[in-house]
Order: C-alpha cells, then structure tokens, then sequence
C-alpha cells in the first residue's frame, strides 16, 4: 500500500512528497471493483435495515391503533432510541452481535424505526373517516376496511417515512466501519487511517451521497406510482 | 471490572480523561457549533420566510444536507491539512448538520404563519419589521423552537464520533473501549453518550414548552408526520 499525504514519507528523506488530491478520477478508475463492492455492501446494510425496521413498525402501528393507550409510551420509547447516539447503539449491540453485519443492522432498524412508525400512526389517523363509513356501508369486514381503503390511503405518508429513513440510513451506515460493516464508510476510515488518502475519503463520500440520493429518486418515483390520486392532489 | 465498579471508581471522574472533562468537552464542542449554525442559519430562514422566497433552497439544503454522510465530513475535515485532526474538525462537521433543520423550520415557520392572522395584523396597520417581530416570529416559534430542539439533539449525538478523528467528547471511551475490547469501558461510554443526549432532549423539551406563546401550546407538534 502506498503512502499518501505530507506527512507520510517524513522530513528525513529528500524524496518529492507523493501527490493527495481530493478528486482524482484515476483513483475511481482503479478502485472500481472496491467501490462497487463497498456499494453493494452499503445498499444491502441499508435496505435490509430498513426492511426491519418496516417490518417492526407496521404491526406495531396496528397495534396502537387497536389500543391508543400504547400510543404514548410507544412512541415515547421509539423517540428515547431516537435520541441515542448510533455509536452507543453499535457499541451496545457489539458484545450480542459480534463483529457482524447484523450489529449494524439492529441498530439501525432501531434508528429507522421512530420515523416509520411515526409516519404509519399517523398516515392512518389521516384517513378521512367518510371512506371508512363508506367502505363499511359496502359491507367491508374490518381486516377488509383496513386492507383496501386505510392502507391504500395511508400509504402516502408511510411512503415518505420509508423514504426518509432510507436516505438518513445511507448516513448512517457508514459509522459501520467501526466494527467492519460500513461499506463506504469502511473506506472513509481506511482512507482516514492510511495517512489522509484524500481521494479515498472523497470518494467514498460522494458515493454514500449519490447512493442516497438515487434511493431518494426511485422512492420518490414508487411513492408517486403507488398513489395515483396523490398527484391531483398534490398539485392543489 | 463491572459497570457499576468502573462507574464508582474515582480515577474515572478525574484527570484529562474523566468523565467531568470529556463531558465538557462534548458539550463545549456541541455548545459552539449550535451557536455558529443559529447565527447563520435562523436570520436567514426567517428572512426568506418573511419575504416568502427562496423556498427551493431550503428544502433542497435540507434534502442535501440530509445525504451527506456525518461520518464522511467529519473525516474529510479531519483530514484536510489546514483543519486537522482534533475538536476544530468535529465543530465545524457539526455546524454543517445543525444548518439544514433550523434554516427549513425557521424558513416553514414564518412562511406558513396563518394568512387570516397576517390580514388582521395588516387591517391593524402592520408591516415589514413590525409585523415580522410582533406577528410573524411568535407565531412561528413553535417551529423554530422545534427546529433548534431537533438540531441541537441530533449534534450533541454526533458530537460522540469526535474521538474516531482524534478529538474529546465522551465518545473517546466507546472508541478506547473497541481499541482494546473493554466491553466496560464501551457500553460505560455507551450510557454517557445516550444520557447526555437524552437529557439534552429533555431539558430541550421544557425550554420548548416555556418559550413557546401560551396560545400556540398543546399542539401536538410531536405527532406532526416527516414529509
């Protein structure tokens, strides 16, 4: 490996310090490989995070609908992991996980999870009660009601708490590095550890960027499918 | 040695490394940044607020903001030689993410200020500055106040990464803890950081209630869904 940066090769040696540009398309052009498997591993800690998360979340706003008076606490409780720095979060679960993906995977299901569950609570409170009357006068069942009309309507709203969660997951995913699961962020701190290697950390950077910001376009892009109403609405 | 040994030990609440100072160090690190990001972000969200323009830029530095990673800033400051390793790069790292939530809650804030409520303050002769400071910002405190709650937490919880670039902060356990595999020494900085914010949260939430107009309160701000 190469040292980088002013300081790598000392005052000693009367060697020409190596070049550390910040932008350098010859470091993306030979670490392809090693960006595209860091993104791989950046995009599957992200989705399968998220995919946790909604997978906690959806019941468990169910759940508080059926009884309101859980409403309070858990979302109480979902606001104090909130809070929690995601390095305690990782470092806690270190000891039960190990050095494994799923260390950094709890943690941020856990993080991603105040927002989707805010977001399902909410979207289904919103739903106009005349179209459950209807559906109810249609002779709906309940698990029917819920299924075809407060689902569907809710569904906007669910749509951006996902989508949210997703993008601030990208960010997040990189203080995996810590314990070897951060995918770019494990080459932000590589980069950081080997003297500075600018382009490295640069780099990986705008790609985590780009990574959340395409995340963000296609969720965008469902959001907009799956709610084909929303768009009259919207434009008001 | 157990939590609660490493926790009554008296050799960890003294010195460079005890907890008093690391805990300084953090809110110190934190305390600088929020003042920094309200001094730029607040006069301009409630500037473009008041002349209702400009909307596109704060969301859309929110939205970057939102996608640039902490991690990634903190070392690229770190990183780059006139800053360096140490608290300058975490402060500045911080500053940038407190920006985006106060200058689009400051910017909603006074731009959504009830129109009827504006008509009946213009019907009673107010305008420009009047209506900004007597109408305008305490409608719009709530949102702002929210706004500074959010970001000041947010930035007290990312103020724990200093120690992974060198800087202080109540974090340098959890770091030194995985450096050595203490479990003690990591979930014992594990509990500092997540009570320091939590109780940042907390204290936020009074001041909120207290700075906010008596009219506007009870509205449940807490339930109002991301978008």
């Amino acid at each position: 490996m190469p040292f980088h940066g002013a300081f790598a090769l000392g005052a000693t040696t009367n060697i020409e310090p190596v070049p550390n540009p910040w932008f350098s398309w010859e470091y993306v052009v030979t670490h392809q490989e090693q960006l595209i498997t860091a993104g791989y591993e950046h995009l599957l800690l992200t989705l399968t995070s998220v995919a946790l998360a909604m997978v906690i979340a959806i019941p468990l706003a169910l759940l508080v609908r059926r009884y309101p008076k859980f409403e309070g606490p858990v979302l109480g409780l979902g606001g104090v992991l909130y809070t929690i720095p995601s390095l305690a979060l990782i470092s806690v679960l270190w000891p039960v996980f190990g050095l494994s993906p799923w260390t950094v995977v709890v943690a941020l299901a856990l993080y991603a999870l105040l927002v989707v569950l805010r977001n399902t609570v909410v979207g289904l409170k919103g739903v106009p009660v005349d179209a459950v009357d209807a559906a109810r006068g249609m002779g709906f069942s309940k698990s029917r009601i819920l299924l075809r009309v407060e689902f569907p309507l809710a569904l906007p709203t669910i749509l951006a708490g996902v989508r949210i969660a997703t993008v601030s997951t990208v960010g997040l995913v990189t203080i995996g590095a810590l314990v070897g699961y951060g995918g770019y962020g494990s080459m932000i701190y590589t980069g950081f550890l080997q003297n500075f290697w600018h382009a490295q950390i640069m780099t990986a950077t705008i790609a985590c960027v780009l990574l959340a910001m395409v995340l963000e376009f296609i969720l965008q892009i469902v959001e907009r499918m799956t709610t084909p109403w929303a768009r009259s609405a919207r434009s008001r | 040695m157990g939590l609660w040994a490493w926790f009554t030990d008296p050799a960890n609440w003294s010195g460079p490394n005890g907890i008093p100072v690391r805990l300084a160090q953090q809110v110190v690190m934190s305390a600088i940044a929020m003042a920094v990001a309200i001094v730029i972000a607040l006069p301009l969200g409630i500037f473009l607020g008041h002349k209702q323009k400009g909307g596109g830029l704060a969301i859309n530095v929110s939205n970057i903001g939102r996608a640039v990673p902490t991690f990634g800033l903190l070392v690229i400051f770190a990183a780059w030689e006139p800053i360096g390793v140490g608290n300058l790069a975490v402060v500045l790292a911080l500053i940038i993410f407190a920006i985006p939530p106060l200058l689009t809650n400051a910017y909603i804030g006074i731009r959504d200020v009830d129109e009827e409520v504006r008509g009946a303050a213009r019907g009673m002769g107010f305008s420009g500055m009047l209506m900004l400071r007597k109408v305008e910002l305490p409608n719009a405190v709530p949102l702002i106040s929210a706004g500074v709650r959010t970001a000041t937490v947010q930035v007290v919880a990312t103020a724990s990464l200093a120690a992974l670039v060198g800087g202080g902060g109540l974090g340098a356990y959890v770091v030194e803890g995985f450096a050595i595999q203490d479990f003690t020494l990591l979930t014992a900085g594990a509990i500092l950081t997540a009570a320091l914010a939590i109780a940042t949260e907390g204290i936020l939430a009074l001041v909120q209630r207290k700075v906010t107009p008596k009219g506007l309160r009870d509205r449940d701000l807490a339930l109002e869904a991301a978008q």
